[in-house]
């Protein structure tokens, strides 16, 4: 029996439609989750794979130590000997909380589905994804923590039960005072397409090609570092070692010339896409296509070329 | 107030990343090691901030061998009354985690502070494991943090945005960008760290629940292929043909 937490405060999101897809290819499902999303809502996640939804409506999502013990609850009242979460900034804090309450081996920042036959072992990114590493888990009871963009939704079944639930979660650690989430932008971490700019766009008067195209393509945007630091654009666009790790299918570069820092958080992309003036720009290196040209001619022709592909699909 | 910050020793951030023994270990072999960056430029500086500001004191704490010593000191040139190592190797985030909350237990320390990950495991795993050893609250990839008595008050990352969230001592806090600037050690800092109390002390047993069997490194990427920059028709056919992402 697997149980998979899953986060539904801003509904269903791309990676507990990814993380219930991951667990249902290693067993049968049951779904975890606080807050106030639907009951209708919480049902969809059937269509990935989950058997049923267990809902605590007094636990807050926002609170690693109520979540923490919801989870170890509905892990003993299914009998769960794997519980995973997509690796988001909730799991980041939920996780290895988990791990010490159950004595449970936590993997995080998973990247494949776990071997079990034997040893259970998983592999992971490590070196800032500059190297992969297989960890194995010596407990019986094993908790993965999966990495966004791992693999693809599959919703091949239909609607499942949602029942309510107690989880004990006890007690709120942390009093959260606001939130503040931009409506109707695409969250970095879960895109799939991303467009990214950085000094050589010369300044934040010029990023209306980088949105144009992001638009096209139905992309997040994104920045270099220099970028967030003088405040051309806000800090949570901003990939790297000290910003956002993401992966995304598609990543394309525009005016960044990919010092090491920087593809610390972009280098586990699929594919890349490099447009700079500069042909020693070590970016091209990383590159899957590189365009020589300048950013000002090259982003506007292509965004009517995506244009043109995207009317005639 | 009295504050523990935890730090890692990470190979420097432009390091060859190579492994041995059958891709079993890191080759450390020519790696120069640096306190791992998140440690140093948001936990720590904002610990000696904090300090500076309204009294107490500020202790580093690392769980490893004897050659960890010079990185401690890089830390103590940067600030920090004292130090302590905890003379084990340090086997997973559990074992580690474990180590340390022993320590901040037993000490009666206020506030234990990490950097965000260690950029060579990158796991995100030893702040929130402590929090739940010694039970207390924890707040995870904190961007601000301002104390007033005992309520500290935090702006912390959230999926797609961010969260201002109050919560009281004890607790524990990683860090990310924006908690603090770098500070470079001067040479006061350095000569006094050379002095600084590094207390060893010995572990407590604990058993590592998971273990690092392998490594690999990814395969060489193929050359790239470069278009007409006047021809951005055949990007995006290769875009949607060959690679498939659109």
């Amino acid at each position: 029996m697997i149980l998979v937490y899953i986060n539904s405060d801003h509904g269903i999101g791309k990676g507990a439609m990814e993380v219930v897809t991951y667990a249902k290819k290693l067993g049968d499902v049951t779904v975890v989750t606080a807050g106030s999303a639907s009951d209708s809502d919480l049902a969809t996640l059937g269509q990935y794979g989950a058997s049923k939804v267990l809902v605590d409506r007094n636990a807050k999502a926002d609170d690693a130590q109520q979540l923490t013990r919801l989870v170890a609850t509905g892990a003993s009242s299914v009998g769960a000997k794997m519980i995973i979460f997509s690796h988001d900034l909730i799991a980041k804090s939920v996780a290895p909380r988990l791990s010490v309450k159950l004595k449970a081996g936590l993997i995080s920042g998973a990247i494949a589905l776990p071997k079990t036959g034997g040893d259970f072992t998983c592999k992971v990114n490590v070196f800032s994804g500059k190297a992969f590493g297989t960890v194995k888990v010596n407990t019986d009871i094993k908790i993965i923590s999966l990495l966004p963009n791992t693999l693809k939704p599959e919703a091949t079944g239909s609607d499942c039960s949602v029942e309510s639930f107690d989880g004990n979660a006890g007690a709120v650690g942390i009093v959260v005072k606001e939130t503040k989430i931009p409506q109707g932008e695409i969250p970095l971490t879960e895109a799939e397409l991303v467009v990214s700019a950085g000094r050589g766009l010369k300044g934040p008067e010029n990023w209306g090609m980088v949105e144009d195209l992001a638009k096209t393509l139905g992309a997040a945007t994104a920045c270099s570092r220099p970028i967030a630091d003088i405040g051309w654009r806000p800090h949570h666009e901003h990939v790297g070692q000290t910003g956002f790790a993401i992966r995304p299918n598609l990543y394309i570069a525009a005016g960044i010339s990919g010092a090491i820092q920087h593809l610390a958080g972009v280098n586990g992309s699929k594919i890349i896409v490099v447009i700079n003036t500069d042909p020693e720009a070590p970016f091209f290196k990383a590159a899957d296509y590189g365009v020589l040209g300048d950013a000002f001619e090259v982003l506007p022709r292509l965004n009517e070329s995506l244009k043109k592909f995207k009317a005639a699909q | 107030m009295k504050i523990l910050v935890c730090i890692s020793k990470a190979p420097d951030t432009t390091s060859k990343i190579a492994f041995t023994n059958g891709n079993t270990q890191f080759d450390e072999n020519g790696v120069q090691f640096i306190v791992n960056p998140y440690d140093e430029w948001y936990a720590l500086v904002r610990a000696l901030e904090l300090k500076e500001a309204n009294g107490g004191t500020v202790t580093i704490i690392t769980v490893g061998p004897a050659t960890d010593d010079t990185v401690i000191r890089k830390a103590l040139a940067i600030g920090a009354d004292d130090a302590v190592r905890i003379d084990a190797i340090p086997t997973d985030a559990y074992f580690t985690a474990m180590q340390i909350a022993n320590y901040a237990k037993e000490n009666g320390y206020e506030m234990v502070m990490t950097g965000k990950e260690t950029i060579n495991y990158n796991g995100s795993q030893v702040a929130g494991m402590i929090a739940e050893a010694m039970d207390i609250p924890f707040v995870s990839l904190a961007t601000k943090l301002d104390m007033n008595g005992n309520l500290a008050t935090l702006e912390r990352e959230v999926t797609g945005g961010v969260q201002v969230v109050e919560v009281n001592t004890p607790c524990v806090i990683s860090c990310a960008k924006g908690m603090a600037e770098q500070r470079i050690p001067n040479m006061r800092g350095i000569m006094a760290a050379r002095t600084k109390p590094l207390n060893v002390i010995a572990p407590s047993t604990v058993d590592a629940l998971t273990e690092y069997v392998s490594y690999e490194t990814p395969s060489a990427k193929s050359a790239v292929k470069m278009i007409d920059p006047e021809n951005m028709d055949e990007l995006v056919e290769l875009l949607h043909r060959e690679a498939k992402v659109i």
